[in-house]
């Protein structure tokens, strides 16, 4: 029971991340259309960003104002390059057909990965620490460590805010406007353009939050960490639908929990807890047989 | 009568062509001729990059289907007949080696452990082909990926082809790695690859595929990737054709796969869905549905970094970035890629010849309103 408790919190914590991420791909996806290959690097971005706002700014050491402020510095960092990134790559090609597109998102994506590493060197680097850090026990031997506790607080709060910017502001109605039908909303006066920069903005401050929330839960940043995260993200998206926020967290948790089951629990029935990125697929695959939408998603019937 | 002369005689000469080319490549060169080694392993990769790429086309480009875990098919190919070559075939070598001679033993064990690791790769493809190809679009898209991942997961797993480490045709047992077993004699991967063999299938690769494009199975591809719900109207029957063509596709992967593992020795590293996403941008950058885009695609993609090395020394650094800077700007400014669905041909020097299947890149026409593709495609015909 133990053991259950604390692999339940250690995969929702995982699962908080990946849902926080999921979050910015389905949100483009649910507006152009587009697999944001690149949203993955934007959460290493964010990462690289709070580094470098906690060591140069002088933040670094636990301080609760010190956190706010690279939690937010970071946010706006990336919200910044997620903003560029549309204007200059996705703008230019958003007319053209879906693999020109995709083809783009990869670029955006190698550009990222490759500057960083050119710039900063592909070797990791600590992440200092901004937050003194002690477990909690709850009962047993299940604990709970204040890192963790704060990726629950924060990955909560943004993802109600984010709930609320989407439904109860004229922005959100604009995002809904938008993701419904791209020409009907230009033709309604919505500022299309100014719509998906906005919602680059809010799904790549979402990315960089998570890469915060990870850098300090697991100290240590390279610029090629959000390949594989930012892909168990994406299928987190897919698994719940994509293009459906509640699926992207549902989805998003789903992974998180299932991933550490597996190395907790999976030696026991016969699967090694080295297949633990495998599970992610497995889960996706047999979703996408049964239910091709997705968990939450809405089939949409192909007219003639 | 003729026309089969020509061919005989066609084929004769791609083969002294590659023969000739072969000792160019080799150690000790042709008539004094010799290549670099490092250019020789690029021209290499460069074979089975177009292998790789052309095949993929009949998925991507002809048949307007998404995939993107071409990759997962090649390490299948490349693990199947490596572990072929290793575990079961050395017996057979010694025993042709001694009825035929050593070169045309490993000639003929080499044709059949690449048939082994194609039919792998084409089952594998069955298997994964029936159930995907019902998703559309960018859902068959990461199934495809979720299914490369798994297959790169399970044999990172698998200690038998050398998990994380690579297959070396070492075994890990309980009493550390094992290279030798005197048993079986040598356990290592045998070095079989050379450019003749990666050329001639590069070759038939092109071959085989063009004449599927342009044959009436092809047309029933190409109406699947104009629109399937028409095609199926018109009596196409479109999962069939999806499923073969993936399984065809596939088991060029497994082709390039073998070839690869004969020559650098099997790595999990190899098979990422980074690779995958190289192959499309070969496809995507050379024009989708265009062998000979593709082929050039292939090149590009092999060479544009190599030759980004050349660079001084302070830009060096950045030629990946440049890299990708570069195929960003080619998709902004010449989205169809470099060839646009056309042939690259003789005819090219008349007039740029169209092809009659129409020049509408892969979904072009999903997802956008009827007004919009219409414009579109009349601005392609501009073009």
């Amino acid at each position: 029971m133990d053991t259950f408790v604390q692999q339940l919190i250690n995969g929702l914590n995982i699962g908080a991340i990946y849902a926080l991420i999921a979050l910015g791909y389905t949100m483009v996806y649910g507006i152009l259309r587009l697999i944001n290959f690149a949203h993955g690097d934007i959460y290493m971005v964010g990462a690289f960003a709070g580094y470098f706002i906690a060591v140069k700014a002088g933040m670094a050491g636990p301080s609760w104002g010190g956190l706010v402020v690279v939690l937010f510095g970071s946010m706006a960092v990336a919200a910044l390059v997620g903003m560029a990134i549309e204007r200059f790559a996705y703008r230019p090609v958003r007319k053209y057909s879906r693999m020109t597109t995709l083809i783009t998102a990869i670029g955006v994506s190698l550009l990222l990965e490759n500057l960083f590493v050119a710039v900063f060197g592909g070797q990791g680097r600590g992440f200092p620490q901004l937050l003194q850090d002690n477990a909690y026990h709850l009962f047993g031997n299940a604990a709970i460590s204040k890192s963790q506790i704060l990726i629950f607080v924060v990955s909560i709060a943004l993802m109600v805010l984010l709930q609320w910017i989407i439904f109860r502001t004229k922005v959100g109605t604009a995002m809904r406007a938008v993701s419904f039908n791209l020409n009907s909303a230009k033709l309604m006066g919505i500022n299309t353009n100014a719509i998906i920069t906005f919602t680059f903005a809010l799904g790549s401050a979402l990315a960089a939050a998570g890469g915060v929330l990870t850098a300090q839960y697991s100290p240590t940043i390279d610029p090629l960490m959000g390949i594989t995260t930012g892909l168990k993200a994406f299928v987190a998206a897919v698994l719940g639908g994509i293009g459906n926020i509640p699926g992207a967290v549902l989805g998003g948790l789903l992974i998180g929990v299932a991933e550490t089951m597996v190395v907790g629990y999976g030696g026991s029935i016969g699967i090694a807890s080295t297949y633990r990125d495998a599970v992610a697929f497995a889960i996706l695959i047999l979703v996408l047989l049964l239910r091709p939408s997705g968990i939450l998603g809405t089939t949409v019937q192909e007219k003639v | 009568m003729l026309s089969f002369i020509k061919r005989v005689l066609v084929t004769l000469a791609i083969l002294a062509v590659l023969y000739a080319l072969n000792l160019v490549m080799s150690k000790q060169g042709l008539f004094g001729f010799g290549v670099p080694l490092y250019q020789v392993d690029l021209w290499k990769m460069a074979g089975i990059n177009i292998i790789l790429a052309v095949s993929l086309n009949l998925i991507n480009g002809f048949t307007g289907q998404f995939s993107i875990g071409h990759i997962g098919f090649m390490a299948i190919g490349a693990y199947s007949s490596t572990f072929a070559t290793v575990y079961y075939t050395q017996g057979l070598e010694r025993w042709l080696t001694g009825v035929v001679g050593a070169d045309v033993a490993a000639a003929i064990v080499f044709t059949f452990v690449i048939l082994v690791g194609a039919l792998a790769a084409a089952i594998a493809g069955l298997v994964v082909g029936i159930p995907s190809l019902r998703l559309r679009g960018d859902y068959l898209a990461i199934a495809t990926l979720g299914f490369a991942e798994i297959i790169r997961i399970i044999i990172v797993n698998t200690n038998r082809v050398g998990g994380a480490t690579g297959f070396r045709g070492c075994v890990d047992s309980a009493n550390g790695v094992t290279c030798i077993d005197e048993s079986m004699g040598r356990l290592t991967i045998p070095a079989y690859t050379n450019f003749f063999w990666i050329g001639l299938f590069a070759v038939i690769t092109i071959v085989v595929i063009y004449n599927i494009v342009n044959s009436d199975a092809g047309r029933a591809l190409i109406s699947i990737r104009e629109d399937e719900l028409a095609a199926q109207a018109m009596g196409v029957n479109t999962t069939r054709y999806k499923v073969t063509s993936f399984v065809i596709s596939s088991a060029f992967a497994g082709v390039a796969g073998a070839l690869y593992g004969h020559w650098r020795l099997p790595h999990p590293g190899d098979f990422t869905f980074g690779r995958s996403f190289e192959i499309i941008i070969m496809i995507v950058l050379g024009g989708m549905g265009s062998i000979t885009g593709s082929v050039l695609g292939a090149l590009v993609v092999t060479f544009l970094p190599e030759l980004l090395r050349q660079l001084p020394g302070g830009v060096y650094n950045y030629r990946l970035v440049i890299y990708a800077l570069l195929l960003i700007i080619i998709m902004i400014t010449r989205p169809q890629g470099m060839l646009g669905g056309r042939e690259f041909g003789l005819s090219w020097l008349k007039r740029s010849r169209r092809l009659p299947e129409g020049t509408a890149a892969v979904g072009a026409s999903k997802g956008v309103p009827v007004a919009e593709a219409t414009v579109r495609a009349e601005k392609d015909v501009e073009n």
